[in-house]
């Protein structure tokens, strides 16, 4: 098992798992090769990198335009084709309910992700994002199975 | 200089969010024991600036299940409070009120959760009044409003604020004991973790008006 961090990714050929824990507003990008059973796993905080403040860091793969580029470059590294790539996404909530707009990041997140996969031309297979409880992403290469763990849901198999 | 990130901070920095943790902790500290009719004593707080990995393993890890509350600021100084309270904090307080035992903090029902609401009013507008009375600027607080979550998910919350300004995030953390006067053995030490996420420009007023430069 392959653990992810917030703000990086990794990649894995069969039969490697990569795990993300306890997504909030933040996204799990699980792209997949099923041909060459290759999957990739990106879990963003923010969505663009260009909004970027003058203090931050300059880690790429905080933001869902870079961190989604780095993931598909990596995996095509690997012999992934682009063109074969399926994403299946899973975060985005909002932990807390607030008016605020600062606080809808989670639904910035989703929309920033579901943009820069349609400019791959890479389809979004299947989605759990929204809502306001944190997930725990397993994704399993042998089969391009994302399981979703929730504290208080239970798991889904997508 | 501005401040552009929270790496800047230095040790003289520290110590004056850490005075002002200790004054607002004491009033908060007086406030419970009142409405808990129970004797609390206090050490001094801890500040510390950890990394995103660190606060996550801190807090228990990222799949620990924690209650955080969250608190707006506005006025003078702009931002937020974060309290993550664990199993621990929720449990003897509403032991000590209620008399109820929980075993896991996603049983807590609404009557248990408007009471932590109000112990979040208190310690946010404790925290808030200490910076009132030092510096005479004038901060609103928000309704806490509370999520019961993971420990990662809920910190990511601070962390995508943190993350425009730098990559550490900003700890100033409680510490309550409660004394029973006849059985010391069952005294009993909660902590609560209170994360700051003021807006550097805030930041900068704040240590400007105590006369500190930046």
């Amino acid at each position: 098992m392959i653990n992810i961090g917030i703000a990086d990714l990794n990649t894995t050929k069969c039969p490697g798992v990569l795990a993300t824990y306890a997504l909030g507003s933040c996204i799990g990008i699980c792209l997949y090769d099923a041909e060459l059973k290759i999957a990739g796993l990106a879990h963003i905080m923010l969505p663009w990198s260009k909004d970027a403040g003058a203090g931050a860091d300059n880690n790429m793969r905080r933001y869902a335009d870079t961190g989604i580029t780095e993931l598909i470059q990596k995996m095509c590294a690997m012999g992934a084709k682009k063109y074969r790539l399926t994403a299946k996404i899973a975060g985005g909530a909002q932990m807390f309910s607030t008016n605020s707009t600062v606080f809808n990041i989670g639904e910035r997140n989703v929309e920033a992700v579901k943009k820069v996969l349609a400019t791959y031309n890479i389809p979004i297979i299947a989605e759990e994002t929204g809502s306001n409880y944190g997930r725990t992403v397993f994704f399993y290469s042998e089969d391009g199975i994302m399981e979703v763990r929730a504290a208080t849901k239970p798991t889904k198999r997508l | 200089m501005a401040l552009q990130n929270m790496e800047q901070l230095n040790a003289m920095h520290f110590d004056v969010l850490r005075e002002i943790g200790n004054i607002g902790q004491g009033n908060a500290a007086s406030s419970l024991s009142q409405m808990l009719s129970q004797a609390i004593d206090i050490s001094v707080p801890s500040v510390k600036l950890l990394d995103f990995n660190e606060s996550v393993e801190y807090l228990g890890g990222p799949e620990n299940i924690v209650l955080g509350m969250l608190v707006g600021l506005k006025g003078d100084i702009n931002g937020m409070m974060l309290y993550v309270l664990q199993k621990s904090f929720a449990s003897s307080m509403l032991k000590s009120v209620f008399g109820k035992e929980i075993s896991d903090l996603t049983e807590l029902d609404e009557m248990d959760l408007s009471f932590i609401q109000e112990i979040g009013n208190i310690l946010a507008g404790s925290y808030v009044n200490a910076i009132s009375s030092l510096t005479g600027l004038t901060i609103d607080i928000s309704v806490p409003t509370i999520s019961i979550d993971m420990a990662g998910a809920i910190l990511a919350v601070p962390a995508v604020e943190f993350a425009q300004i730098g990559n550490s995030v900003l700890f100033i953390d409680d510490s309550f004991l409660f004394t029973n006067a006849e059985k010391s053995a069952d005294n009993n030490e909660i902590k609560s973790n209170m994360i700051l996420v003021p807006e550097l420009s805030s930041l900068e007023t704040l240590f400007s008006r105590l006369g500190i430069e930046v």
